[in-house]
């Protein structure tokens, strides 16, 4: 049962993250680009976790731990940059 | 029993991610899709973590999945502040069927600076 949930559950992440690729790629916008980001960024770290799971590698977990840190940082990154960055084009 | 509840956490935290992708697509505004994304994608991100924490019942694994869950669970908010504040800022259009803009007209965009539109009153000490 836990095997069939596992891929059920890869296959909604798989799903949630073509989506997720569609909004970073369409926009509109740049801080709608960032929002998409952000969502990939736990995507992924849901990613490593079942697939944690899976291969019953516990040492994934520290994958989960440094891609939120990256993704926390990126989003305060590009949140001071669209505040402060002055005229651009997006 | 174990298995069941990892289970039924891995379904829960996958469910919830792909509801915050779904919305992240069909929303119209960007403040509507942080709605989305900020709330639901991180319960879903720390119940598939959760779910790692039951599934092994290790000391080492449930302290990590716990740092995990504390971690996303403080930083998701500041992020979702930051980059809601610096897209209003920034201009970023509301959905057409906004009604109500509290902000409106108090963000000078020049100078960076925000008024509280209680600038002119009296103090009152």
């Amino acid at each position: 049962m836990l095997g069939l949930a596992v891929d059920a559950v890869f296959a909604m992440i798989c799903l949630a993250l073509g989506l997720a690729f569609y909004r970073l790629a369409q926009g509109p916008r740049l801080p709608s680009r960032v929002v998409a980001l952000e969502l990939i960024t736990s995507l992924v770290i849901g990613t490593v976790a079942v697939y944690a799971i899976k291969s019953g590698v516990e040492e994934f977990l520290d994958v989960a731990i440094v891609t939120g840190l990256l993704g926390f940082m990126a989003t305060v990154g590009f949140a001071r940059y669209i505040e402060k960055g002055g005229p651009r084009n997006d | 029993m174990t298995e069941l509840l990892t289970t039924a956490l891995l379904l829960l935290g996958g469910g919830l991610m792909l509801i915050a992708a779904i919305g992240v697509v069909r929303m119209p505004d960007l403040l509507m899709r942080m709605h989305a994304t900020t709330k639901a994608g991180t319960l879903g991100a720390a119940l598939t973590v959760a779910a790692v924490a039951v599934h092994f019942a290790e000391a080492a694994v449930t302290a990590r999945a716990a740092a995990i869950i504390l971690f996303i669970v403080l930083t998701a908010p500041v992020a979702a502040h930051a980059i809601g504040r610096a897209s209003y800022f920034a201009g970023v259009a509301l959905w057409q069927g906004t009604t109500r803009d509290d902000l409106r007209g108090k963000y000078d965009a020049d100078n960076h600076t925000l008024y509280s539109g209680l600038e002119g009153e009296e103090d009152p000490d």
